[in-house]
């Protein structure tokens, strides 16, 4: 079996996955990999709870944000009342 | 008493955000947060003179913006020339006189006190946002609140996925931290 295709994964790798997982970026074996290590890795369990918590507060704070391309208007459009105003 | 100092050449990065979402939990439109927002910095730019330096520069605006926003719904509603208030009320033809399903309880609606303890999480979540590097902050709030495509951050930033993943996965973690003893 080649070094990607082996079923158990360390915890570096595993952490990335998580991380992808809460992003919805995980392949499938990815995910069957990750699992599998959470099985015997108690830290990685710790991480992985934490990690899909913050998730859900993300998700519950309806934070929202300025994109750049709008943050950037919005200082073209200072900048200019800026200058008027020296 | 410190006093602070005003500098509105930094406004737009340090407080857009975070006027942004003030407003946003308020007004429920964006293009409507961002005018009001905008308006904030213009008249903060104009009464600037007035600052005292009691409060903090980001307090000061959020008190404009206060105004702002409560003339932002006097006007709507004096514009439909009507009595009542009206906040985001469906007006639909289509649902006029179905009144039942109005006042038919909700278990799932959000409770008073279920959107308070929210707006609470999202300066908590604010704050310590505030507290992450620079570029941390970037790339996180994009992945996350954004919800842009890796690769799309990717070309913008001008990072690889894997230096993305790197970033990401630091922020999380001194995100969680922060929240922990913050929130929880």
């Amino acid at each position: 079996m080649s070094e990607k295709n082996r079923i158990f994964m360390n915890c570096t790798e595993a952490n990335h996955t998580c991380n992808k997982t809460q992003y919805n970026d995980a392949s499938f074996w990815a995910k069957i990999k990750l699992n599998v290590h959470l099985l015997y890795c108690r830290a990685c369990r710790k991480y992985s709870s934490n990690n899909a918590k913050l998730t859900k507060l993300m998700n519950n704070s309806e934070l929202d944000f300025l994109k750049s391309s709008e943050k950037d208007t919005m200082k073209h459009n200072f900048d200019e009342e800026l200058a008027k105003h020296d | 008493m410190t006093n602070h100092q005003i500098n509105p050449n930094k406004w737009i990065d340090l407080y857009s955000d975070y006027l942004f979402n003030y407003t946003i939990t308020r007004v429920k439109d964006r293009n409507t947060a961002q005018d009001l927002v905008q308006d904030t910095f213009f008249a903060g730019l104009k009464s600037m003179k007035n600052f005292k330096g009691e409060a903090s520069e980001r307090t000061w605006l959020i008190s404009i913006l206060k105004r702002k926003i409560i003339d932002h719904y006097r006007k709507i509603n004096s514009k439909k020339g009507k009595a009542e208030v009206r906040i985001a009320f469906n007006s639909d033809s289509e649902n006029e006189g179905d009144w039942m399903e109005q006042r038919v309880a909700d278990p799932f609606d959000k409770t008073a006190e279920n959107n308070i303890e929210n707006t609470e999480l999202g300066i908590a979540i604010h704050n310590c946002i505030a507290k992450l590097p620079e570029k941390q902050a970037q790339v996180f709030k994009m992945k996350t609140i954004l919800r842009y495509d890796t690769e799309a951050i990717c070309n913008e930033l001008d990072i690889t996925a894997s230096n993305l993943w790197v970033i990401i996965h630091r922020a999380r973690t001194q995100l969680a931290s922060c929240l922990e003893k913050n929130w929880f």
